[in-house]
């Protein structure tokens, strides 16, 4: 290998070669089309104002990721400090004697001795996803790059500028709230 | 996640959760594992959150790759990055 091949940028060709890879890697981590639309536009502009920048060692689709990698963040920073955020609801006792246990209105019931043959139904695809849906987006986001997109606990961390106990604790938030979720809407409707 | 043994509801359906995926310690699981004895609620969690894990793994699958931009949105967008690539 005596030549080492050095990428260039053919900004012309951006939306053929890369706009599809590009929304996809946004909509699996911020599971909204509008905003991945956006996000796609902004990495295209970014890249166009910023292309003397680009040194040629990575491949354009490369670069062009890490861009779209930094929008993502910005945007969970964003979403993460927004006051008034949704929050999911409480599940257990948050002071006083029972401090920890469930609260009456949120104990899981009994599913029925079917419920392991449901999963097989098709139509609880629909109720998971709407599920999913119902979780407010901060929470969305990181369940979905841990479970979904299998990330590196590290490496959500790293990406979204959070801590580990932070991310489990909102692992653990959005969990809750999708068994219940899944509890009044299929399994006990 | 602390020293004492006796955990509560709480903190046991969080390390259920964590060991979803497999990321719970030794100690942690020992902890849960006798809470569950204890308390039937979070029994059922528990249960549950295995099913849910799985039907997690197949929707997974289900959605790999299926998200396209339509050709208008496409068209759009190449409009406005000529409009960029003028400047």
């Amino acid at each position: 290998m005596s030549d080492i091949k050095k990428h260039t940028l053919n900004p012309d060709k951006w939306i053929d070669l890369y706009a599809d890879y590009l929304f996809n890697y946004a909509i699996t981590r911020i599971d909204n089309q509008d905003l991945a639309k956006d996000l796609v536009q902004e990495t295209f502009f970014s890249g166009i104002k910023g292309k003397d920048n680009f040194r040629g060692q990575a491949s354009e689709r490369t670069w062009l990721i890490s861009i779209l990698k930094r929008k993502i963040i910005d945007h969970y920073r964003k979403i993460n400090s927004a006051k008034g955020k949704k929050e999911v609801r409480m599940s257990f006792f948050t002071d006083g004697e029972r401090k920890g246990s469930w609260l009456e209105e949120c104990v899981p019931q009994t599913w029925g001795n079917d419920a392991e043959k449901e999963i097989e139904n098709n139509e609880l695809k629909g109720a998971l996803e709407r599920c999913i849906n119902s979780l407010p987006e901060k929470y969305r986001i990181v369940f979905l790059l841990k479970t979904v997109q299998n990330y590196e606990t590290d490496e959500i961390c790293n990406e979204l500028d959070i801590s580990s106990s932070n991310l489990w604790v909102i692992i653990h938030r959005a969990r809750v709230q999708l068994r219940k979720c899944l509890e009044d809407n299929w399994f006990n409707k | 996640m602390g020293k004492k043994f006796m955990i509560s509801c709480d903190e046991a359906t969080s390390i259920c959760d964590k060991n979803q995926y497999g990321e719970a310690s030794s100690w942690d699981k020992i902890r849960l594992n006798f809470h569950l004895l204890l308390c039937k609620h979070c029994k059922a969690y528990s249960n549950q959150n295995h099913l849910i894990t799985k039907m997690l793994g197949k929707y997974l699958k289900a959605c790999d790759g299926s998200k396209h931009l339509t050709l208008e949105e496409k068209k759009e967008l190449e409009k406005k990055l000529n409009k960029q690539l003028d400047k």
